[in-house]
């Protein structure tokens, strides 16, 4: 098997919002193919920022990158004009919470369309067909009645498959999803994630996963990087996260409470200030 | 350590009917869990034993006396309550001191610094903390204070909402440790609302399993890791639960 290009080609990403005594990501490099990748770290530690940054969504930082390609594009130097054909196109991004991220006064269909409308020269109603015939891809029963429902009509885990309906629409190269499924109950979030994880491998969509859950990034992602104070730590197999070396990956890891576990008090996490210190680039 | 029972509680919000006939009792310094999915009434039942809602039927009784006999300060001083967010749940231009002051100026009680600083110590705090505001804390230390505000009234009763669905995993750990440290020097009954069944397993006795505003079914934390649940929907939950984390 020849490996592929990459999609995705960062190397040395920092990010500096004005007027922060500190960069909030520091050096971060990685490069993606068809493959999902997932990033996660604690509340803080610059996760979101990067796949924010990624899209270029962040009018208020500085960006700075030895390199940072999405196919041919150099999203360092895309002009914005550029950039709205890449943004919603070519790379999307799913957002925490459906209730926040969908309009609450438009028919939840007609936003899926006009994802499509935006990038896709096409009659309304071809956009309407599609997106319906998108809306059964996620497994919603009836696509024509939950097309004319308003977000506040659906429930959560609804609408967050409706956001990848719209997201997925226009066959993106790239899909950055962040925190998917936090704002989800349990019992609807292995479905959720089910349905993407099934739409991005039958399509072959390369998948940055954002979140908290080391649990849930092992099993629906192929690699992982682990975020600390705006630094990669480590990145490794998904397979290979139990034998994750650095402390802080070892100690996240052994806080989290199982079922069936020891009720001896948690492992807490020590933390040390030179995991703040810049790591030297290694690859 | 004081028991709660709570029988036959009902509450309709205009229209809706949000609980219905919810029956059950916690031993005297037991961890009882709520679970459910969300919108199943898991935090309206804390917040009508709570005296938060009072219209509500049935009875709730602490140690043998109903929320609704007891004065407020009684009250306030057999049970108290912490909330899911303590980003929303401390007022942001209050410092620590007077956050914990106030229930000691409201229910005349002495002492106000030894009994502040020794809350704060409690929670694993130091005591310098009290001259701090809200935002010059992390979301960990900020659910700390709240804690602390809970157990300054010395109460029997600890009503837990979702005490750490707002935090990172390596803060949860430590608020779970803290929690279950200050059960077992205290001796506080615990009812803790989490959707989370890995953390209900880690901190309760036994649980009760919430859908459409009733109570499905009571099981011991034992029934959680070979799903020994005889009701559908409990058993579904858990699987859910146990799929989510085996698969993972």
């Amino acid at each position: 098997m020849t490996e592929p290009s990459p999609v995705l080609q960062v190397e040395n990403l920092s990010i500096h919002y004005r007027g922060a005594p500190a960069p909030a990501v520091r050096n971060v490099s990685f490069t993606l193919g068809r493959e999902r990748l997932g990033i996660v770290g604690e509340s803080g530690s610059g996760k979101s920022t990067v796949g924010r940054a990624l899209l270029r969504l962040l009018p208020t930082a500085e960006i700075t990158a030895d390199r940072m390609t999405f196919r041919d594009i150099d999203l360092l130097r895309a002009s914005e004009r550029q950039m709205l054909k890449v943004r919603g196109r070519q790379m999307t991004m799913i957002l925490q919470d459906p209730k926040f991220s969908l309009n609450p006064i438009r028919r939840c269909g007609d936003q899926i369309a006009e994802a499509y409308l935006t990038h896709v020269k096409c009659s309304r109603k071809e956009a309407r067909a599609r997106a319906i015939d998108m809306l059964e891809a996620v497994q919603i029963r009836d696509p024509e009645r939950v097309y004319a429902l308003y977000p506040h009509e659906v429930s959560g885990g609804m609408g967050q498959r409706i956001m990848i309906a719209m997201m997925l629409l226009t066959d993106p190269g790239l899909v950055i999803a962040d925190e998917p499924t936090s704002a989800l109950d349990v019992t609807v979030r292995l479905q959720v994630l089910g349905i993407l994880d099934g739409l991005v491998r039958d399509k072959g969509i390369g998948l940055i996963m954002i979140s908290h859950d080391l649990n849930l990034v092992r099993n629906f992602c192929d690699r992982v990087l682990i975020m600390y104070a705006g630094q990669v730590v480590e990145s490794l197999r998904a397979c290979d996260l139990d034998k994750a070396q650095h402390p802080y990956s070892q100690g996240l890891l052994a806080a989290q409470p199982r079922i069936g576990g020891p009720r001896a008090p948690l492992p807490v996490l020590q933390r040390r200030p030179e995991w703040s210190q810049p790591v030297e680039t290694a690859r | 350590m004081k028991s709660v029972n709570v029988s036959a509680l009902g509450i309709t919000l205009g229209e809706a009917r949000i609980l219905t006939d919810i029956t059950f009792d916690v031993a005297p310094g037991e961890c009882f869990g709520l679970v459910g999915e969300s919108g199943s009434g898991k935090s309206t039942i804390l917040r009508c034993a709570s005296m938060l809602l009072s219209m509500w039927t049935g009875d709730v009784t602490i140690g043998g006396t109903s929320v609704r006999a007891m004065s407020v300060p009684e009250r306030c001083r057999t049970l108290q309550m912490v909330f899911q967010d303590p980003y929303g749940s401390l007022h942001p231009r209050h410092s620590v001191r007077s956050t914990l002051a106030e229930p000691l100026i409201v229910n005349g009680l002495g002492d106000r610094e030894e009994r502040m600083a020794r809350a704060l110590v409690d929670v694993g705090l130091p005591v310098e903390f009290l001259d701090r505001y809200p935002h010059q804390l992390s979301g960990g230390q900020r659910q700390r204070v709240a804690i602390a505000r809970a157990l300054i009234l010395e109460p029997d009763v600890l009503l837990l909402d979702e005490p750490t669905s707002a935090l990172d995993v390596s803060v949860q750990a430590e608020i779970l440790n803290l929690l279950a440290r200050l059960r077992e020097e205290h001796g506080f009954t615990y009812i803790m609302v989490s959707h989370d069944l890995a953390v209900v397993d880690h901190m309760c006795d036994r649980f009760a399993v919430m859908q459409a505003g009733r109570l499905v079914e009571v099981l011991p934390r034992e029934a959680i890791p070979g799903n020994g649940a005889t009701q559908p929907y409990a058993r579904e939950l858990i699987g859910a639960s146990l799929d989510y984390e085996r698969a993972l």
